[in-house]
């Protein structure tokens, strides 16, 4: 009888249990994006309203102070500007190099290589403060003894955020199609023409992305800088990599747990500034990553 | 009858005087095509001997003595896995790019061994230049595309290079097509004037012989007959090696045609090819010497 049913009709036959299921499904699908999503609006619409009366130029033209009248954030804006692109510029040169050389040279089958990228690997997982400990040690202190400065922070957030732009830059360039190094290699191209001239220009992309992802979680890292010296209130802007610094997410906090209820809406004010930046980032990800998928 | 050209070489040019070199060697041979000095046709300009190829322990292909002639197109047909890519990559040292090859035996062009101490396996590709099976264009504009060997070989002027792209596009019949549009993406272009853009980038550095990997697998009838027609007009300046599956296509085009086939060893758990018969084009489709060729030609095999 159902078998002539369906031949007789292009009707709807799912049952109405069916149908009720699908419905909660989809209901609990929305219900955990909706979840995520409100606590991020609720999140950042109270700091807002923390935030106000605060939110405006003066808080950029300030320098943190311990009266919350003229605090302001400017010189651990500027000092998270330096650290954070200087430790880019710094890890984006080795993550590529380092990238090139896994992908492109070393011998994939090699113990050593294996190695390699089985310490990249647990070391991108490693937690942040081990390397705020680790910077503490080697670089603040001990055989390089910069002090608390620019450099020493630089330093160990590049040591932090390589790992990730490494193994982003290592996927980038698999990404590319062999066909592409024939194609250049059977013109007579040395490797490193082949490398240079088709394999990172088409990887462009990738690695861009990765690194700007990378660099963004630099930018929102407080963990080992507290071990690097960026927890004060520091009254003038960086100049160079030995001078004192305070960052974004450290003077947030300093904000936070001050005895004065008046300087929460300088802490909030300055969350949004943050946000802002890492908002401004990500979409420059996005905006980098849908320009170069066009090319291909 | 091994060429003895002394003044050819595969070693890579002195770097004092790199670029001088390269364009001194480039007038030798343009000479050397117009005065038609020392040229007969169907004079050897690449001979294997005793070629074989390993990859890792699996002997891929042995025993292949194959001589390619100049103003001819030498096609390599077989059964699947019977090694005649792996063959053809020889010839222009593309196999260097697999760790686990290995190539016994020798291969001369023009009298010097490809892989001897004077080859340099960049010098060899540029002079023995390749096409894909699947058109492999690069990501940038149809001219870079053309200019992208020249450039890597030398550096050549703006208007040098202009005029290389339009003689090489030209040769490869695309011209027409594209030239309104040679800033545009290569990947703008069909799957057919994608390969014949590959073949002109390939002619752009002016190389001495063609090899061309199944170049018409990935296209339409139509596309397929227009890269015959094309090269059936370069032959007589790019010698041309062509692996096909396609036995008519190997009829229709080469002058000499090599077949193998694959055969189980001893001790061997894996095929190897074996050079079966190597003839002129004619003489293997209508009178082949070998019994395993005429079944493979008249289709009772692979």
């Amino acid at each position: 009888m159902s078998a002539v049913m369906a031949h007789d009709s292009l009707r709807d036959t799912t049952s109405p249990a069916r149908k009720v299921r699908d419905r909660i499904f989809l209901g609990a699908l929305w219900l955990a994006t909706l979840i995520a999503l409100l606590t991020l609006i609720v999140l950042v619409f109270t700091t807002y309203v923390d935030a106000q009366g605060k939110l405006n130029l003066d808080l950029l033209r300030n320098f943190p102070s311990p009266f919350p009248e003229d605090a302001g954030i400017q010189s651990a804006l500027f000092g998270s500007l330096w650290v954070v692109l200087t430790s880019g510029l710094l890890s984006l040169f080795f993550a590529i190099g380092s990238a090139i050389y896994l992908e492109e040279f070393a011998n994939p089958n090699s113990r050593v290589q294996r190695l390699i990228t089985l310490n990249i690997q647990t070391l991108a997982g490693v937690p942040s403060i081990v390397y705020g400990v680790l910077g503490l040690a080697f670089v603040v202190r001990g055989p390089l003894g910069w002090g608390f400065t620019v450099g020493s922070a630089s330093v160990v957030l590049t040591m932090m955020v390589l790992p990730m732009m490494i193994v982003a830059s290592r996927e980038a360039l698999k990404a590319v199609p062999p066909s592409l190094r024939e194609g250049a290699y059977a013109l007579g191209a040395t490797k490193w023409q082949a490398i240079s001239k088709q394999v990172l220009p088409a990887a462009t992309g990738g690695i861009a992305t990765g690194s700007i992802l990378g660099v963004s979680r630099a930018l929102g890292e407080s963990a080992p800088l507290i071990l690097l010296g960026a927890l004060a209130y520091v009254s003038s802007n960086p100049t160079g990599f030995d001078s004192d610094y305070t960052v974004l997410p450290l003077l947030i906090f300093k904000y936070a747990t001050e005895a004065q209820e008046e300087f929460r809406a300088v802490g909030a004010a300055a969350i949004i500034v943050l946000l802002i930046l890492l908002i401004a980032l990500n979409l420059l990800a996005i905006v980098v990553r849908d320009k170069t998928r066009k090319s291909w | 009858m091994m060429l003895e050209e002394s003044k050819d070489t595969l070693a890579v040019p002195a770097p004092a005087d790199g670029g001088s070199t390269s364009s001194v060697r480039d007038v030798n041979v343009r000479i050397d095509v117009q005065s038609g000095e020392g040229r007969v046709a169907g004079e050897m300009i690449m001979e294997s001997v005793d070629l074989q190829v390993h990859y890792g322990d699996f002997l891929a292909v042995r025993d292949v003595n194959l001589k390619i002639h100049r103003d001819e197109i030498t096609a390599l047909i077989g059964p699947s896995g019977c090694g005649k890519s792996t063959i053809l990559r020889c010839f222009n040292r593309m196999n260097d790019l697999i760790p686990s090859a290995k190539v016994g035996g020798k291969i001369f062009y023009r009298g010097i061994d490809l892989y001897g101490p004077d080859a340099n396996s960049g010098e060899v590709r540029r002079r023995i230049g390749m096409v894909f099976q699947k058109p492999n264009p690069f990501p940038k504009s149809i001219y870079d595309n053309v200019a992208f060997g020249p450039r890597v070989n030398g550096k050549p002027s703006r208007a040098e290079t202009d005029e290389l792209v339009e003689r090489s596009l030209r040769r490869a019949a695309l011209w027409d097509e594209v030239k309104d549009r040679l800033k545009q993406s290569a990947f703008s272009l069909s799957g057919g004037q994608q390969q014949r853009l590959c073949i002109a980038r390939a002619l752009a550095v002016d190389p001495d012989v063609l090899l061309m990997d199944e170049p018409c697998s990935a296209l339409d009838p139509i596309a397929t007959a227009r890269i015959e027609d094309l090269m059936h007009e370069i032959k007589s300046q790019y010698p041309i090696v062509i692996v096909t599956h396609n036995m008519q296509q190997a009829a229709r085009v080469s002058d000499r045609t090599a077949f193998f086939n694959t055969e189980i060893g001893a001790n061997a758990t894996r095929p190897t090819g074996v050079l079966v018969e190597y003839d002129q084009t004619r003489k293997i489709f209508s009178a082949p010497a070998d019994e395993r060729t005429e079944q493979y030609i008249s289709g009772r095999m692979g």
